[in-house]
């Protein structure tokens, strides 16, 4: 049975006799956790709804007001706008020098135009060519689109490839050989270790001079290899940084991967041996059936804890370079901690949890049992 | 079917531990060259990222960047900090959440279902999307934060403290536990007149030493690598626990000697002690997975 939050099992363990009811002694002794999680969990999320709808500051001298849907249409808020050429007296397409159509300035529309309030305090987030008018997308807070987009590159790219990699490795260690357990240990041993340490050292091994990283590969290829700034380089950070944070926890979930291979019976791959399967069957008709609900909860932790990405932006990137590597825990933290703007970052917060509940669910159907 | 020599059975046997090795080269060389770099001097801590020596203690190697690096900053103090939260933490854990899981499945009373399943859905909330208002609620509690310095709790050691000690993953972990333990044992102290807080001291926990090392492990590792929550919350150096006193570190200086000694302080005991324990770290996690 895999382990589920959202449907316990207390109704089972009640073992109601004259001997175990106590309505005093029971809350004497889950009083303390029950209190605690209330002021500690329960009441910071629903602050967290509540605030969303205020402008509350950390610290502030004015009153704090209700403001409606504002900060969500702070963050949230998207325009669409299509633009034609400019066209000289003759009706021709004025271009640029480089014979590039030429079109309005955007300025004229999203600031101080009466025609257009709704586009007003919005930039260009992204804009594509339609034949020969131009699609502008605006987006009022572009720094968080970008967060937003970031984060589940880093989600869809690092659930699967971890989870892969994660099984792989199990099935390795899975083997009976002498030692395996050195192995085992030692794949697990950066899972140990604060992935803020890993994230300063592995600053060394991306370096853009004398980073490891560069020397190896400048090794391998006698030279050839140019070297890069991985951080540096807004093309390579984002992907640099999924690649240590896969290193970092993909022992841990190598771990729970071995816990449910040791689930099946062995018997399984004994009557697998008499019928003479291959290797590939056994793995697709005994193993991976065997897998099941151990594979829907390793998606489901993976992707909570990737959407939490944080530290190693904090200490590797600072979100840089040019928003490359922003994250929506990032931006919660720099609005909610360090611009104090608690409203804000509460905002995020809420839509993050969103995201994050509705992504599980979506999960747990699509996995569910079908019968 | 191919016949299957002594060779190439040696062979397949080689080609086996040879990529069980180079992957354990992966996941080692960062440490190796974290360790190995604290004992060089700057410059040849740079030149020699250019070869195979980042890996090896050659050269001019000494103490010093340890020296150093206790002259530059407060580490004892970061690191007392983070061992006074930590180990005070993980107590108060144990303790806290023993006892309620305890209640809910030996104790028979009213409300207990639904105070269980409220505690077992904040599992699907992750802390990062509660911390902007718990940073509120915390710069306005009372009691203790009377320093006039500062708001509510904020720089304080219990507000790096009290938001942890109940949580809902280790009442998990001890419900499941005391799931499967005998009724009947605890039915018996009960007939021969033994309190509640008898079977809880003498009954349950003597037989719960497992679950205990699995959620001490696991309380551990995330109170001793803590960073998001402190770094908002602590700004006076005296309460500050080591994973922000680092960064503070590495900001205050860009001596990479000092911050690989630095780095390999507070990093090499969580190691030494997690190789001797190996097997209950991994138990712990394996147990946090596939089990219910």
């Amino acid at each position: 049975m895999r382990r589920d939050p959202m449907h316990p099992r207390a109704r089972e363990v009640t073992m109601a006799s004259k001997f175990t009811r106590s309505n005093r002694i029971g809350w004497l002794m889950a009083g303390p956790a029950a209190f605690l999680i209330a002021v500690f969990v329960v009441l910071p999320f629903i602050f967290a709804v509540g605030l969303s709808f205020t402008n509350q500051r950390l610290i502030s001298p004015n009153p704090t007001q209700f403001v409606g849907l504002a900060n969500y249409e702070q963050l949230l808020g998207l325009g669409l706008l299509t633009l034609e050429p400019e066209r000289d007296a003759a009706g021709q397409l004025a271009r640029d020098d480089a014979g590039a159509p030429k079109y309005p300035a955007l300025r004229g529309y999203t600031r101080n135009n009466p025609d257009y309030p709704q586009f007003a305090g919005m930039r260009e987030w992204f804009s594509f060519q339609q034949g020969d008018s131009r699609t502008y997308v605006l987006a009022r807070d572009v720094v968080f689109m970008k967060a937003i987009v970031n984060t589940f590159v880093f989600v869809l790219v690092v659930a699967p490839v971890q989870a892969g990699l994660a099984l792989v490795l199990a099935l390795l260690i899975n083997q009976r050989l002498r030692g395996i357990n050195l192995f085992r240990a030692i794949y697990f041993m950066p899972v140990v270790v604060s992935i803020v340490v890993v994230s300063l050292l592995w600053r060394f091994i991306y370096d853009g001079n004398s980073g490891l990283l560069n020397n190896l590969l400048g090794a391998l290829s006698f030279g050839a290899f140019p070297k890069v700034d991985w951080l540096g380089n807004p093309s390579t950070a984002l992907g640099a940084i999924i690649a240590m944070s896969i290193w970092q926890a993909v022992g841990f979930h190598m771990v729970i991967w071995l816990s449910g291979l040791q689930t099946i019976s062995p018997t399984l791959y004994e009557a697998a041996a008499i019928e003479g399967s291959s290797r590939w069957q056994v793995f697709r008709y005994v193993t991976w059936p065997g897998l099941r609900n151990t594979a829907v909860l390793i998606l489901i932790v993976i992707t909570m804890q990737a959407f939490a990405l944080f530290s190693q932006i904090d200490v590797m990137t600072g979100g840089g370079p040019l928003d490359s590597t922003q994250t929506v825990v990032f931006q919660a933290v720099e609005r909610g901690y360090g611009k104090q703007d608690i409203s804000g970052g509460s905002t995020i917060s809420v839509i993050l949890f969103v995201i994050v509940l509705s992504i599980s669910l979506l999960q747990r159907w699509l996995t569910r049992e079908k019968n | 079917m191919a016949m299957i020599t002594a060779d190439n059975r040696g062979l397949r046997l080689a080609v086996r531990y040879a990529v069980l090795i180079l992957i354990a080269a992966i996941f080692v060389f960062p440490l190796v060259f974290m360790l190995m770099s604290s004992f060089k001097p700057d410059q040849q801590l740079l030149r020699d990222t250019s070869s195979f020596a980042a890996f090896l203690p050659i050269g001019d190697i000494s103490l010093e960047n340890y020296f150093d690096a206790f002259k530059r900053a407060p580490v004892g103090l970061f690191i007392f900090n983070s061992v006074l939260v930590t180990g005070v933490t993980v107590l108060l854990t144990l303790l806290v959440c023993s006892a309620a899981a305890f209640a809910f499945v030996f104790i028979d009373w009213r409300g207990r279902e639904l105070v269980l399943t409220a505690i077992l859905a904040t599992l699907i909330v992750p802390f990062e999307t509660i911390a902007i208002p718990l940073l509120l609620i915390a710069s306005k509690l009372p009691w203790f934060g009377l320093d006039g310095l500062t708001f509510g709790w904020l720089n304080s050691y219990q507000v790096q403290i009290v938001p942890f000690i109940a949580d809902g993953l280790t009442i998990f972990l001890f419900v499941q536990y005391f799931k499967d333990l005998p009724g009947e044992l605890i039915e018996a102290a009960r007939v021969e007149g033994a309190t509640w807080g008898q079977v809880y001291r003498r009954v349950v926990m003597p037989l719960a030493g497992p679950v205990l090392a699995t959620a001490a492990i696991l309380k551990f590792l995330v109170m001793y690598n803590q960073y998001l929550w402190p770094l908002m919350v602590v700004q006076q150096e005296g309460y500050r626990p080591v994973m922000v006193g680092l960064q503070y570190f590495f900001q205050l200086n860009r001596a990479w000697g000092e911050i690989m000694a630095y780095l390999s302080l507070i990093t090499l005991p969580v190691l030494a002690f997690y190789l001797v324990l190996q097997r209950a770290f991994i138990a712990s996690i394996a147990s946090t997975g596939v089990k219910g």
